[in-house]
């Protein structure tokens, strides 16, 4: 069935929006591979994930951010009233910089991480993986002067990840893009607008997002593809990022964090202690929110703890339930992510632990399938202590080329 | 003077592999090299300003996880990153596009044969049982069929144990494959020629044999048997060229202090009451140890650095048989820009992969009919990669450099010795077969290093330049590699082992001769094992 221009169809309320720069990403989507992040289409792949994974790795790759909720709050009670909320100072986040952040319930409990911009003295930038409208208008409630606006559809965003990422926008003209440093954030000119950049990522490589009014997004697109072409640009999707992040440590939304106002069950939520984000946690910064339960478990210690583990063999131990021994008698914890990692050539996965449990051994109880038989093994894991994956370019400034 | 616990002779990968392995468990060991870089057939270099070609081996699959896992060989820098999108060219022209989605590649196939489309299930089920067989053999020691020793029998109870589980009718097609040429094993399987010649090409890389000849179906399943992060049959690019692979193994040799020397050819392995105790440099001086291991290959070790006089009887003329013929070349090309070829659509994945130009099985065999009368192929068989269309450190941003593997190239030419003259008439014939797919290649050109059998010899001192350190057929495989009797990496004379491709597994960058041949001598010197078991895929 076709519809003529004066028809309404009658599915346009079911179908998924379009992203400012999906024209050139749908094209290159050559496996018509589509989820959703937040009501947008989004690409699971676009030609095969490790391919793309190994862009980030070895040359770079940009990822659609337009979907990731972006809010602005501005005015002069903008900084006490994110202080407010988050559990960092934000009064030390210099202009032009960004920084790391979770929020917490009064219990403690994470409600979602996210970065902070400071655009100015009394302007921010806060991104998150889901909407929070609500939780930022409760969280102002008592700020007099204070405005948050939802520019997450004003905004495109662009990330753009991999060991030749700066060379590209070298390239592209962006001169001394070499001298941000990891979490700067930086203006160029850009047509009759402004680019933001800012040397920030969910890769754990060297990397930059890249902001532009939306009207301009092809147009950036264009101009990063045409400077990229000789440097191995690609698009990469959520499987590609999903493994990128895990190397680097980093959390998943609906992986290792499970949102504290959308948890049903007792503590199915996590503490920031738990996630083994501890050091974002400032107990010397006036009050915020979750403080008193927080500062309750930094004393008592996290039930849980959020743990990097090596695991013998090729299995990815997805979903695998750890034990204290080799019997599985007595469960301990549960994998929240697991791949084999192609650049650490290890089997890697990232497990919530019972934290008393961290000291003695830590069994994992896999099962894998051989053309359709189910197999199960029980495999001694090793704690990592440091990220599985961290190259130097990611830190050094300037970066190099390649 | 400094004595040594071991001294390794040459400092290809597999020879760093051993070192590294025997300084990992505590031994003091220094590493002997010729020339004054690193890698042997695993090398890169820069032989024109900008440009690293990775001079001979040019792609990596066979290389063993659990090695590179255990040496933190990512730590030492190493990144593989598999590379996709081969495009196999027919005698006209015609095209056969690998993909890496099945449902693509299914399709392609079916553009040329439905027939071989659904065969193609059929093979690729056969192959991976194969080779899944022979896998498992690759970090393991081959046992001696003729010993009642508690680790031969168990070993040989270990392979009889995975044949068995092959079942019966399985049972005699992999004896049967064992001895089949690559172009009779395909005819069960295919009917089209350019698919056909496709999947043959593996079956002669690196060996004097031709699709035709028996024995060659099983270098076919050599090609194959490796894997990139568990995709068997996948290959991947070693990132700053396959000279990446020796030097993260050298830094794990390093970092466990194992001792690393260039400019120090080796004379002679010095034997003293049948055993070994040292060497003597090209330069005279002399350097002792417990133990010496070669990484030369079998008939360069015995014949040209040891005494004819020190070895026992039947070795010497053993190593002077070894079947190690030179059968190819190698030319790297350094361009100006990316080279187009003909009949290929402005797809940004499939003109950046290999270009394998096979033509037809018949053309193959003809190549190897020159190599035969002593003369190189006038229509060669060429493997190509355009590494630097992936790796971004090979080449300055647009250029890149083109591996180009040719195949066949004799070691002595019916006409006299080789000369600099007739090595770069044979990299022309190279150059006009791709020039023949993509007018204008030559145009690109910038810099070309030609490598024949004569220079491979020469340079990183592979005997007749056999990329494989001997010849991969039946007769010099699993308990017959290098010769039978010595297959557990101990050689005739007391304290002197052998660690290169002349050794099970046999050829290809899999650091797994170097593995074994470690554990081996740390099981004679009383040391626990520092080697690793594999980690099978197919578990």
């Amino acid at each position: 069935m076709t519809f003529t221009m004066n028809d309404v169809n009658p599915y346009a309320g079911e179908r998924l929006k379009e992203t400012h720069f999906h024209p050139r990403e749908a094209a290159l989507n050559i496996r018509d591979a589509w989820a959703s992040w937040n009501g947008y289409k989004f690409a699971e792949c676009y030609y095969d994930a490790e391919y793309e994974y190994f862009c980030v790795r070895n040359t770079c790759g940009t990822y659609d951010i337009c979907p990731m909720q972006k809010y602005l709050v501005r005015g002069g009670d903008a900084e006490a009233m994110l202080n407010r909320m988050v559990t960092r100072d934000i009064t030390k986040l210099p202009l032009n910089r960004v920084t790391y952040v979770v929020w917490c319930t009064d219990e403690g409990r994470v409600v979602d991480d996210g970065t902070i911009f400071r655009l100015a003295a009394d302007e921010f930038m806060l991104t998150c993986g889901s909407p929070c409208s609500n939780w930022l208008r409760m969280s102002a409630f008592g700020f007099g002067d204070v405005k948050v606006i939802d520019g997450t559809d004003e905004i495109a965003a662009l990330s753009l990840q991999g060991p030749t990422s700066c060379a590209v926008l070298k390239k592209m003209g962006l001169a001394g893009i070499e001298l941000a440093r990891p979490f700067d954030i930086l203006y160029f000119p850009f047509h009759d607008d402004t680019l933001m950049v800012s040397r920030t990522g969910f890769t754990g490589d060297l990397g930059y997002e890249l902001w532009i009014t939306p009207r301009l997004a092809l147009t950036l697109w264009d101009e990063l593809y045409a400077a990229g072409a000789d440097h191995g640009i690609q698009p990469y999707g959520e499987e590609a990022t999903n493994m990128a992040r895990l190397e680097a440590g980093f959390i998943m939304p609906d992986m290792e964090l499970h949102e504290a106002l959308k948890t049903i069950h007792f503590e199915h939520d996590q503490s920031p202690f738990e996630l083994n984000l501890g050091w974002l946690v400032d107990f010397d910064k006036p009050h915020f929110n979750g403080r008193s339960a927080l500062l309750k478990e930094k004393e008592r210690g996290p039930k849980f703890t959020l743990t990097r583990l090596d695991i013998p063999g090729n299995k990815p131990a997805e979903g695998a339930i750890l034990y204290n021994n080799e019997r599985c008698a007595k469960d301990i914890g549960y994998v929240t992510s697991a791949m084999w990692s192609p650049a650490v050539k290890a089997n890697i996965a990232l497990a919530m632990i019972k934290t008393e449990f961290l000291k003695g051994d830590i069994w994992a109880e896999i099962y894998h399938q051989k053309e359709l038989r189910q197999y199960r093994k029980v495999v001694l894991c090793t704690v990592i202590r440091k990220p599985f994956w961290t190259p130097a370019r990611a830190r050094a400034t300037p970066p190099p080329d390649y | 003077m400094k004595s040594y616990d071991a001294i390794v002779i040459g400092a290809g990968h597999n020879g760093l592999s051993n070192g590294a392995y025997l300084a990992k468990a505590g031994l003091d060991v220094v590493v002997l090299e010729k020339n004054d870089y690193i890698g042997g057939a695993a090398a890169s270099r820069e032989l024109h300003a900008g440009w690293t070609y990775s001079n001979a081996s040019y792609v990596c699959s066979m290389l063993r996880q659990a090695l590179h896992r255990d040496l933190d060989l990512s730590r030492h820098g190493l990144i593989l990153v598999p590379y996709l999108g081969t495009v196999n060219f027919g005698d006209d022209g015609e095209t056969l596009v690998a993909y890496p989605n099945e449902a693509a590649e299914y399709l392609e196939l079916k553009r040329h044969s439905a027939h071989d489309a659904d065969s193609m299930h059929r093979f690729q089920a056969d192959l991976a049982r194969y080779a899944q067989f022979i896998r498992k053999t690759l970090l393991r020691t081959p046992p001696d069929p003729t010993s009642f020793r508690l680790r031969d029998i168990r070993e040989l109870l270990f392979l009889g144990k995975r044949f068995w589980s092959l079942g019966e009718k399985e049972m005699y097609e992999y004896v049967r494959f064992f001895t089949m040429s690559a172009a009779e094993f395909l005819e069960d399987y295919f009917e089209n020629d350019l698919i056909k010649a496709a999947m043959a090409s593996p079956g002669i890389i690196g060996t004097a044999l031709g699709v035709y000849s028996p024995g060659s179906a099983y270098i076919l399943l050599h090609h194959v048997m490796g894997d990139v992060d568990g995709n068997i049959g996948a290959w991947g690019l070693a990132r700053g060229g396959m000279g990446a692979i020796s030097r993260a193994i050298a830094g794990a040799l390093q970092e466990h202090g194992g001792e690393l020397r260039t400019n120090a050819g080796v004379q002679k392995i010095l034997v003293e009451e049948g055993k070994a105790v040292g060497v003597v440099l090209e330069s005279g001086e002399e350097v002792s140890a417990r133990i010496v291991v070669s990484n030369l290959d079998a008939k360069r070790t015995f014949t040209r650095i040891m005494d004819r006089n020190d070895l026992p009887p039947g070795i010497y003329e053993k190593a002077e048989k070894f079947k190690i013929r030179g059968s190819s070349g190698k030319v790297n090309i350094a361009l100006s820009g990316l080279p187009k070829f003909t009949g290929l659509p402005e797809n940004r994945y499939i003109n950046r992969g290999g270009q394998t130009f096979s033509g037809s099985l018949e053309t193959m065999e003809r190549a190897y009919d020159c190599w035969k009368r002593g003369r190189w192929s006038d229509d060669p068989f060429v493997e190509s990669v355009i590494p630097s269309a992936w790796d971004p450190t090979v080449a300055p941003p647009g250029k890149h450099w083109m591996s180009n593997f040719v195949q066949y190239c004799p070691p002595a030419l019916a006409d006299g010795p080789w000369t600099p003259q007739k090595r770069d008439q044979f990299g022309q014939t190279v150059v006009d077969k791709i020039e023949r797919y993509s007018p204008g290649f030559r145009d690109l050109i910038v810099h070309m290093e030609v490598r024949t059998p004569h220079e491979l010899e020469q340079e990183i001192g592979l005997t007749e330049g056999n990329i494989f350190q001997g010849e991969l057929t039946i007769d010099q495989l699993l308990f017959n590699r290098p010769f039978p009797g010595y297959a557990q990496y101990r050689m005739p004379v007391k304290n002197l082992y052998m660690c290169g491709s002349s050794t099970h597994p046999g050829g290809g960058v899999s650091a797994a001769c170097g593995a074994n041949a470690a554990r081996e001598i740390l099981l004679d010197l009383k040391r626990p094992n520092t080697v690793p078991e594999d980690d099978f895929y197919d578990e």
